[in-house]
């Protein structure tokens, strides 16, 4: 019984981790269709601003309490600073090229990324665990947790309802709802495609950012630490459906219990399990598991 | 005369669309028949049903007898039935001459399996340049196929549904793209090349002056369903042909 | 002189000369032109790939398959031969594609892409955790003769560059004839509209399978000669960041030519050993850009500079 619970807790836990990351990288792609690579050094970015940011704080001799704040405030940084720069200055340039160019482009984009995060932080480690044990335990059943556990899933939360409220309720959200549809019809229309886009990269940048910032705590911070969430994410967003909402809560939580229940009970499978998953969805779902009809061409 | 092609209620529906209704038809050997109809009439669905490219819903298809129906569009092709489309179907990245030699190309390796080919003795370059000349586009022989004006991408397209020495050859709207005075000299081109190979011709055709000068009979289509066939000079006057449609007042271009 | 006879005659000259230089080359260097050559091949499966209109992500998988298939038959089955490793390496990747390819054939574009990286991912994972297979660590894997003569001494001390030499030639021609032949016609053609190809009664599928097994193979025989030269095998060659590697190499030579890959490769080796040397927190900074360059500048990657400017002298 404590082990079904654990695995329960565990998977939710990841889960929620995972949508807030994967939550990103499919509203880029519905909105631009863009598979962005370089998501993962986005949520790097997010991690390092994080400890950067959190640690400045700390040294400032603030309130502990005041770190998960500057967490927040990092991704923020991250995404505003970083997400109009990328858009702007080189996505941009390539509109409406090839959906595989694309993702060639943002591959070089990672490659960039990763060393410009050495040159800026170097390459030894940062903690900032302060706010991981700041908030102490919580006792459920048999297991214990950390409180900043829960604020993870606090996170997933808030974000996904703030999505869901934003795209579906807001008049903004109708716009970018619009320009997945079609971005021709839209422009047509008289939307700003352009500002859109900025927009909505921004967006998924920051909550990449969030992704890592929310991360640095219970990790050391290193270089690449990017390179694996990446694959995560994907596996993520695929499952679920490339640019929809839902399938990425799905997914997340599907990748989520599946890792949570191999970790716990075939520990041999742990790393592959995910990805075969994904295959698997891939080979009967071709498009996942929120799929979108296609029209004829000829 | 032995029916070539025998359509037997087949019919297509996509949820509440009903794309082709019921259609009946046989068609006959070495006849050029003329399909008219508006947008949206079913006359791409039937060409498509008869290819492969669509499953029907219900109904069948038969050629020379044997059923068709349902089959994958290459088994089709390689038992000689060829289509071109309306949007020509070309390999943009390649010239016109390396666009035919895929195709005779996949009719060498697979010379067992083709019905019918144009090679012989000949290899797939020889048999290319003859199809370059036999179609007129030696002029465009080595030029990139992106580039190429539309109606010359248009006779490539043709040209290349020839590759197989086919039995029946589907054309949807050859004319379409081509401008007016050029629309009578790519129809002389196109049937003076095949019909010394009494291939029976079904063509989808928008341009009434087309259809009455090259075709034997007419299938009119509306809705989805077959409202007139026979010679066209009796389809071009039946009244319910006028209105849906040629549209009142005559002959010209369909109102679509 | 037919463009095959010329390229084959220009490879021919590369490898006689490469040969030649093997007394004079240092250790080193000669290390670096086997390493090269084995990316190459890799790259040389994406090329084709790319002609047929797919960007793999996965060819990590099968140069990982390719090197731990050559590691097991010198450790388990006592393969000594450093020869046949390299075919039995390029033998099981080949097998590998040929069953993934069941499944990846169906497949375009984005998801392709993502369903191979998916696979190689898979790989690694179970690499990471089978003890049998060394786990993270890998094994050692150490050839001992070639063709009869012992690697360790005399002619044999070239033993496995002159494998790297050959393999690479004879990988680059052969595939040079096949992209020439009416089958590998196909490739282009599926890639600009598999539509008409299905309506010239071609079987697309069976195609893209074929084309996934010789690129598979292409990267195994590049895996065992990788094995061979360095003399280990470890999970990371199944991580998804060494088949970005791949495609980095494959889009900055471009596919214009069979011999693109293998001179690029050789480039970027060299030109990452400068930089680890130098500016180790830079290289790949650099190489994005490059990248990006090419992407966005010269979409045929940098060998149709020279083409350009041999035809331009015509």
């Amino acid at each position: 019984m404590g082990t079904i619970l654990a695995v329960l807790v565990d998977g939710v836990i990841y889960a929620s981790w995972l949508f807030i990351i994967a939550a990103g990288l499919t509203i880029v792609y519905g909105v631009m269709r863009i598979l962005n690579m370089a998501h993962g050094s986005l949520y790097a970015l997010g991690a390092y601003a994080a400890a950067s940011l959190a640690g400045a704080w700390l040294r400032a001799g603030l309130a502990p309490i005041g770190t998960y704040a500057m967490l927040v405030l990092a991704a923020g940084i991250v995404g505003v600073v970083v997400g109009p720069l990328i858009e702007r200055g080189l996505l941009r340039h390539v509109y409406g090229r090839d959906e595989v160019v694309l993702v060639l482009v943002t591959y070089a984009l990672f490659l960039m990324i990763e060393d410009a995060v050495k040159l800026v932080w170097g390459v030894e480690s940062y903690f900032v665990t302060e706010p991981y044990g700041l908030l102490g335990n919580v006792e459920l059943g048999p297991l214990s947790y950390p409180v900043y556990s829960g604020i993870l899933v606090l996170a997933a939360l808030v974000v996904g309802v703030a999505l869901r409220f934003g795209i579906y309720g807001t008049r903004y959200g109708k716009l970018l709802i619009a320009v997945i549809h079609d971005r021709e019809v839209s422009a047509a229309l008289g939307i700003n495609v352009n500002r859109v886009y900025l927009v909505t990269f921004t967006l998924g940048t920051m909550l990449a950012a969030l992704g890592g910032a929310l991360t640095a705590p219970t990790v050391s911070v290193v270089p690449g630490m990017g390179v694996e969430v990446i694959v995560l994410a994907f596996a993520v967003v695929v499952i679920g459906g490339l640019g929809s909402m839902p399938g990425a809560a799905l997914g997340a939580l599907i990748v989520g219990l599946v890792r949570s229940a191999s970790v716990h009970f075939i520990p041999q499978v742990e790393l592959f399990s995910i990805y075969l998953v994904m295959a698997l969805v891939l080979a009967f779902r071709p498009r996942g598991l929120f799929v979108a009809p296609e029209a004829r061409k000829i | 005369m032995s029916a070539i092609l025998e359509a037997a209620g087949l019919t297509k529906t996509f949820g509440a669309v009903t794309a082709a209704a019921n259609i009946s038809v046989s068609i006959e050997e070495d006849t050029v028949v003329g399909l008219i109809g508006g947008n949206g009439a079913g006359k791409t669905t039937f060409l498509n049903l008869v290819t492969g490219y669509l499953k029907p819903t219900s109904g069948s298809v038969r050629f020379l007898g044997r059923d068709i129906t349902g089959m994958a569009p290459r088994r089709i092709t390689r038992l000689g039935i060829c289509r071109s489309f309306q949007i020509p179907q070309v390999f943009d990245s390649l010239t016109a001459f390396e666009n035919l030699l895929v195709g005779l190309g996949i009719v060498f390796m697979g010379r067992s399996a083709f019905v019918g080919s144009h090679l012989g003795d000949a290899t797939p370059e020889a048999a290319a340049e003859e199809m370059l000349a036999r179609f007129r586009l030696g002029d465009y022989r080595d030029e990139p196929v992106s580039v190429l004006p539309e109606g010359v991408r248009k006779l490539l397209d043709i040209a290349m549904a020839m590759a197989v020495k086919p039995r029946i050859l589907l054309l949807d709207e050859p004319t379409s793209g081509v401008s007016a005075d050029e629309k009578f000299a790519l129809m002389d081109l196109v049937l003076g090349a095949i019909r010394a190979d009494k291939v029976t011709v079904l063509f989808v055709e928008h341009d009434m002056d087309i259809v009455r000068r090259y075709t034997q009979r007419i299938l009119a289509f509306y809705d989805g369903k077959v409202i007139a066939d026979g010679d066209p000079a009796s389809v071009l006057a039946n009244a319910e042909v006028r209105r849906l449609v040629v549209g009142e007042g005559g002959p010209g271009e369909a109102p679509c | 002189m037919s463009t095959f006879r010329r390229t084959t005659l220009g490879l021919a000259i590369a490898l006689v000369a490469l040969a030649a230089a093997a007394p004079l080359l240092p250790r080193w260097a000669m290390f670096l032109v086997i390493i090269s050559l084995a990316k190459g091949l890799a790259a040389l499966g994406l090329l084709l790939l790319m002609r047929t209109g797919l960007v793999s992500f996965g060819q990590g998988l099968y140069f990982a398959t390719g090197a731990y298939a050559a590691g097991v038959a010198a450790n388990s089955l006592h393969v000594g031969d450093a020869a046949l490793m390299v075919l039995g390496g390029g033998a099981a990747a080949a097998g590998v594609a040929a069953l993934l390819g069941l499944l990846l054939a169906r497949y375009r574009a984005i998801f392709f892409a993502m369903l191979s990286l998916a696979f190689s991912m898979i790989l690694y994972g179970l690499l990471v955790k089978t003890p049998a297979l060394g786990s993270t660590d890998g094994f050692n894997v150490s050839p001992r003769t070639l063709l009869g003569l012992s690697l360790a001494s005399g002619p044999g001390r070239y033993g496995i560059y002159g494998v790297a030499i050959s393999s690479a030639f004879g990988c680059a021609v052969v595939l040079d004839r096949y992209l020439r032949s009416y089958l590998g016609r196909l490739a282009p053609a599926i890639r600009d509209n598999e539509l008409r190809v299905e309506y010239m009664g071609a079987s697309v599928r069976n195609v893209v399978h074929l084309n996934l097994v010789v690129a598979g193979a292409l990267a195994g025989f590049g895996g065992a000669i990788t094995a061979l030269a360095v003399g280990h095998v470890d999970p990371e060659m199944a991580y998804w960041t060494t088949s970005g590697e791949f495609v980095f190499v494959a889009i900055l030579s471009g596919t214009a030519s069979v011999a693109a890959p293998f001179a690029g490769a050789l480039v970027l080796e060299m030109l990452r050993s400068f930089a680890y040397e130098h500016a180790p927190n830079s290289w790949q900074l650099v190489m994005g850009a490059a990248m990006l360059a090419v992407i966005l500048f010269l979409p045929d990657g940098l060998w149709s500079v020279f083409r350009r400017r041999r035809r331009a002298a015509t």
